[in-house]
Order: C-alpha cells, then structure tokens, then sequence
C-alpha cells in the first residue's frame, strides 16, 4: 500500500507517533531533573545540525551555503555544550553518603 | 550511502534519543541517559556527514565550524554557574531558532542543493514558510528571554496600550505575506519571505518583551517547544525524518513543562503569554495603617532552629539571586548534627526555571533524597516545627486560599501550617505577583531581614 503513499503523509504518521512518545516518556521524567531536561531536550533540538550540515554541504559553496557553515558552527555551540552542561549538572545529584567515614560512592 | 542506510542509522538514533529522556526518570538512571543522547546525535552527526561527503566531498567547512561550535560550547558548559542556567538555556535556544531560519534561507536559494525540486512545490514551502517563522519567533524571543533573565534588560514587563492588536496585527501579516511566498514562482518568492521573516524576528520580540520575570519558567519552557518544532519543521522541508522526530520529543517536553509550569501558577497558558502581569512594586504597605511584623535577629532564629526537631526549608528565587545555596547546605548539615531532621520543600515555579532549586541544591551538594516537591512534603508542616523561608514570596502566600485573592487557586507550599515560621528577605516589598502576603504577620512568623548568604552564613554561625 505504501508505495503510493505521498513522503508528506509518512512525515505526518512519523510526527505524531513521535509526540505520542515524546508525551509519555517526558511525563516520567521527574520535577527534580526538569533543569537537566531542558538542557538535554536543547541538545537534542541541536539535532538541526544535520540540516545545517546540508546546506553547508555542497560542492561549491554560494552564499547561501556559507550562511550553512554559520548555521553549523553556532548550533554545534549548542551540541557540545548542551550534552556537557547537562552531564556536569548530573554530576551534582548525589544521595546521602551511607555512613560519616563510610566508603566514598 | 543509501537512502535506505541513512534513513536506518536515523532510526537508531532516534530511539537513542528516546532512551536518553527516559533516563531522566530518576538521578541513578539520569546519566546514562545522557550519555545514549551523545551516542543518538553522533550516530545522526556522522552518518550525515558521510552523506555529505559521498555527495560532494567538501566537508572541510562543516568540520571547521563544528570545531569552533564545539570549542565554545565547551568551555561555556564548563564555566557558567548553576544559578545562570535560566540565561544559558535561552541563549541555546535562540541558536537553534536562527540556525532554522540560515537552513530555510538556504533552502529557498539552493533548493536542488539540498535535495529539494527546483521550484519548490507549494508543500514544501508551507513546510519552509512554518520551520522559518517558528525559528525566528524562537531566535527573538529567546534573546529577549536571555536579556531578562541575566538582567541586561529589565525583567519588569515592558507593556504599551494596544500592543495585543498590533501583534495580533503582526502575526496576521506575517501569515499573508508566508502565503504569498508559498503560492508566488521563484522569481517573485524572496520578498514575502523576507518579509514574512522580519515580521516574525518581530514578533519574538514583542512577545516575550511584556512578561516578567517570575513568569520566565513557563517562556523558556515555551521557547524550549519551539525551538523543537523548529527543528520538525526544516525537518518536514527537508524530508527528514530524524529532525522531524528529534524535533517533535523536544517539542512535547517543553509543551510538558509549559503545563506543569502553568498549573503550577494556576494561570492559563494564555494568561501568561499575553504578559503584562507582575512586576516589584517598591511598597507593599499600601494605604492604611501599617501592619506590624515581627522582626529578629539570625541569633534569634538559630535558636528556635537549633531546639527544633524537623525543620523544612523553603528555598525561592531569592536564594538563587544571593547564591546562597553552598551557605544553605552548611546550615542544614550543621542542623542535622545537632539532631535536627532537616527537609526541602520545593515548588514547581520557584526560582526561574523548572527545576532551578533542585540543580542549585545538588550542586551545593544537598542530597536529593533531603529535597522534595511540594505534593510531597506538604502534609509534613503542620509536624514541622519551624519553616525557614528563604527568598520565597507568592510560593508560601496563604491568599491561595483565598477565595478572591489574585492568586486564588495556585498551589502553595502550606508554610504556614508549621508550629514557627522564620521568613528571611531583602525587605518587605511585595513579591512578584503585587500582593502583600499575610504569612509575613502571622504571630509565629519572625522575619529576618538581610541578603540571604548573610543571613544564613549567620545563622550557621549562631548554630553552636
């Protein structure tokens, strides 16, 4: 059946199955992490580097291709540091240690 | 590298991306989610530029950037504090919303280049047109956003008589001229797009400028959704389907905290958009005669802590602002050596972004078990012998309650059930919502005025 299914219509059944997920998966996250939420959805949303990269991925780079390469470097800004920053921050949650003098975790 | 290849390594990634959310379900697992993120984007990163490289070999300029990109971003990772994660989260979005905006300029000039038919079909441009304004919208806001919270613009709302007609006004135009784009041949399309793209950088602008400070939880929220259906939307332009699922988990998560964040307030998400609301007002005393607190010294407080048995600290934006969090963690555990149970209440909105008191307590190194959320600890006041509020205002203010009151309905952290209350603040300027808040002239509430660190570095000292 799919074969004469327009690209747009599999884009359509993609986008909602991904907000059904999205949905159930982010109402389990827990308040006390929603700050390294939003800095891990960020960098994830930095995924339009992929975008970026294609249109600064051509042969011969016209202006629009260069605005590519700025578009590239100021997202993969948000690459590293998104997932850096989020990793730093998920360092800092620690429980109490077991005992005073205990074995340290 | 096939269509077919790239499109199966997307997937992969794409439920890397999935496992990373789901990590963040609890501190154990979080870390590992994190690092299946890493794993998702750069699967997604390097099949992408393997593509690019079978396409055209010229991927110099792409790794340059990424090099400079990746450089910045990690030192900016390494060096911000945890009380400018509000700012730094909104200038990340803003990058995403204009590197949306570069991709569909790009789009528009070079269809063919990135695998689009020249002309463009009407689809695709109404795809482009969305991706276009939802990242503009982004990129304007979101610098607006960052200028509030790091205080470089005033973070009072900035409101002028009309201003919902003229960007209902805006918005309206902008959509004329996105149509006009869409429908008009390639020789005539630029100038509605540009058009259409100025008035959306505008509109970013014009609707964030008129919403204040302690509202910021749900715009970065809010912006944080829309840099991911920004993401969607190229993704939908381009057909590719790992930005249209990355971008849509992003897209949910913000519009998951949006909600929280606005139930938190008990206002409505449009309430809060349309702005205008809260703002210091310098005296909250108002006409009439003027009621009377009761004040102490940090000698006073520290001792009705020290012979407490369970003490519950409420900690506010306040705290954030004196960066006073490594000041706290030392009280409490000067507490709890002295045998006193010591518990965090957190509220949902307090401080400027979701989860903005959990991450500056773990990083004074509170243990996250010693913190709880509001639904949680609640119950526990009324046994709480004394209630430290900490630079929190609307969050404890018991005109919730109150049929009537302008807050009427939000959820509270019921503070002022507990046997003594010790309120530390600045001064007695109202809080963000404009109302006086009665907990301040309650019998059993002694206030302590002063900087929080101050105050609280005394009070660890008064502690012996």
């Amino acid at each position: 059946m799919t074969s004469g299914v327009d690209p747009i219509v599999v884009n359509l059944i993609v986008f909602v199955l991904a907000i059904f997920v999205g949905y159930h998966v982010v109402w389990n996250v827990t308040p006390a992490l929603h700050t390294p939420l939003m800095s891990l959805t960020n960098a994830i949303s930095s995924i339009i580097l992929v975008g970026a990269m294609l249109a600064a991925g051509a042969s011969d780079l016209d202006w629009g291709g260069w605005l590519g390469v700025v578009a590239v470097t100021l997202v993969s800004i948000n690459v590293f540091g998104g997932f850096l920053v989020t990793q730093r921050m998920l360092g800092m949650f620690k429980k109490k240690e077991p005992k005073p003098g205990g074995a340290k975790e | 590298m096939s269509a077919n290849q790239l499109a199966l390594w997307y997937l992969v990634a794409a439920v890397s991306f999935i496992l990373a959310l789901k990590g963040l379900s609890g501190p154990r697992t979080a870390r590992r989610g994190n690092v299946y993120g890493m794993i998702g984007m750069a699967i997604a990163l390097l099949v992408t530029l393997a593509l690019v490289y079978s396409r055209s070999k010229n991927v110099a300029p792409i790794l340059g950037g990424m090099a400079i990109g990746g450089i910045i971003g990690a030192i900016v990772a390494r060096r911000v504090q945890m009380t400018q994660m509000p700012e730094l989260v909104a200038a990340m979005h803003s990058l995403v919303g204009l590197a949306a905006v570069f991709i569909a300029v790009a789009a528009v000039n070079n269809p063919v280049a990135m695998g689009l038919d020249a002309p463009i079909t009407v689809g695709h441009k109404v795809e482009l047109f969305i991706g276009t304004f939802i990242g503009a919208i982004t990129f304007s806001g979101s610098v607006i956003a960052f200028g509030k919270l790091s205080g470089r613009i005033r973070s009072a709302p900035v409101v002028f008589k009309g201003q919902h007609f003229v960007n209902l006004a805006i918005g309206i135009a902008m959509i004329g001229f996105g149509i006009w784009f869409c429908v008009a041949p390639p020789e005539t399309h630029w100038m509605p797009f540009i058009i259409m793209m100025a008035l959306a950088f505008l509109l970013g602008f014009l609707l964030i400028i008129p919403i204040g400070g302690a509202d910021m939880p749900v715009v970065i929220s809010m912006l944080n959704s829309y840099s991911g259906w920004a993401a969607a939307g190229i993704g939908f332009s381009l057909d590719n389907p790992m930005l249209i699922i990355a971008g849509s988990l992003v897209g949910s998560s913000g519009a998951i905290l949006s909600y929280i964040m606005c139930k938190a307030m008990n206002r409505s998400f449009f309430s809060v958009i349309l702005g205008g609301f809260g703002g210091e007002t310098a005296d909250a005393a108002g006409a009439g005669e003027k009621k009377q607190v009761k004040t102490g010294s940090p000698e006073d407080a520290a001792f009705l802590l020290s012979n407490a048995d369970l003490v519950i600290i409420v900690p506010g934006y306040g705290l954030a602002v004196a960066r006073a969090q490594h000041a706290v963690k030392e009280l409490a555990q000067k507490l709890t050596s002295k045998g006193v149970t010591v518990k965090f209440a957190i509220h949902p909105v307090a401080g400027r972004m979701p989860g903005h008191m959990n991450v500056l307590l773990a990083e004074a190194e509170v243990p996250y078990d010693q913190v709880f959320e509001m639904e949680d600890i609640n119950s526990e006041f009324p046994q709480a012998d004394v209630a430290l509020i900490l630079g929190a205002n609307d969050v404890v203010n018991p005109l919730a309650e109150q049929k009537g009151s302008a807050i009427y309905g939000m959820p509270i952290i019921e503070a002022h059930k507990a046997k003594n209350v010790i309120v530390n603040k600045r001064s007695m300027a109202s809080g963000y919502a404009g109302l006086d808040n009665p907990l301040f002239y309650m019998d059993k509430t002694m206030m302590v005025f002063g900087d929080a660190k101050k105050v609280v570095e005394e009070l660890v000292k008064a502690i012996e």
